[in-house]
């Protein structure tokens, strides 16, 4: 007897995503996923934006790592909850393993919650975790090739971070051609170029995001 | 590497669908998968056949249809298969598209006793 089925392999993945943003909502905490390789400066950019914006906001971090709390205890020393999910073997974060954290957060005293996923271009892109946005960080010695090799995760992402431009002197990375490939399969994107090392465009970046918040809580 | 947790799920869902029905044993699942999902058919296989082991599902076939990921371009409205590295539109050379397939990851059907 054949069974008609037609449903989405990740469905349970993105009921519980869907739940946690039901939960995040609820707390008026505003919640991204940042994604990339692992080098390209999720770490770098979360630690600038807890400085541009800690005067302003309640930040609240999530680490995503296979194994250890480097991370954490990196952020941990900027004062702010930091919660480490350590996913044992797993190359992505998922709902339900977010749900754990955020289970385990100040949700009532955050803002902003940075969610810092495992570095993966191709695993983080299909598992929702009940984010508002999704930000991939792509630095410049990656190559200005990674869309062609990971286009669903170009395909996914809300807004694109070229990081590391201070070593575009040093590199053949044409950041036109990329940016004109990426927009092509991704009308919506917003490209910024930054570099975490000289501070380029992280206030651009810092403005963007709290205009996201504002757009979906109201004026704080 | 993401195969693992797929095949979890996909596992997950085709038994939840054999105990509604009250099924003895699956002998197929019939799965579609997109090229951009990046799902490796041999990998899901390999994980499948431990994961599997003493449920009804052991020792089920897998059909794998595979679906390359195709788009239509905005500007002359054609639709055409994304290439790997050359993102226009073969017909107008346009480079603004919308992906239209490539992205589907679900259980189309099982077949059980």
């Amino acid at each position: 007897m054949e069974i008609k089925v037609v449903k989405d392999i990740l469905g349970a993945n993105e009921q519980i995503a869907e739940r946690n943003r039901h939960l995040l909502d609820s707390k008026n905490v505003f919640a991204v996923n940042l994604m990339s390789s692992p080098g390209a400066g999720k770490t770098s950019l979360i630690l600038e934006t807890i400085k541009r914006l800690k005067q302003e906001i309640k930040i609240g971090v999530i680490e995503g790592d296979v194994s250890s709390s480097l991370d954490a205890e990196v952020i941990g020393k900027e004062g702010i909850p930091v919660i480490q999910i350590n996913t044992g073997g797993e190359c992505h974060l998922d709902a339900n393993m977010t749900y754990r954290a955020l289970d385990n957060m100040p949700l009532q005293d955050i803002e902003l919650l940075l969610i810092e996923n495992v570095g993966n271009l191709i695993c983080t892109a299909e598992f929702a975790l009940g984010e508002h946005k999704k930000i991939l960080i792509s630095s410049t010695p990656e190559g200005d090739d990674k869309p062609f090799k990971y286009p669903l995760m170009f395909h996914t992402v809300d807004a694109i971070l070229i990081n590391k431009t201070d070593l575009l002197p040093y590199l053949r990375f044409d950041t036109d051609a990329y940016s004109r490939a990426v927009k092509g399969i991704n009308e919506k994107v917003e490209i910024f170029q930054i570099s975490c090392a000289t501070g380029q465009g992280i206030q651009e970046w810092v403005s963007w995001l709290l205009t996201q918040m504002n757009r979906r809580y109201g004026g704080r | 590497m993401h195969e693992l947790a797929i095949t979890k799920s996909m596992l997950d869902l085709v038994l939840e669908q054999a105990e509604k029905v009250e099924a003895k044993e699956v002998g197929k699942i019939n799965l579609v998968i997109g090229e951009m999902t990046g799902v490796v058919d041999e990998c899901v296989q390999f994980y499948f056949g431990f994961l599997s082991k003493g449920t009804l599902a052991e020792g089920a076939a897998l059909s794998f249809t595979m679906v390359p990921t195709m788009a239509r371009c905005r500007v002359c409205d054609k639709p055409f298969e994304l290439k790997e590295f050359d993102w226009t539109c073969p017909y107008c050379q346009g480079n603004n598209m919308e992906i239209i397939a490539g992205k589907e990851l679900f259980v189309e059907s099982i077949e059980v006793e």
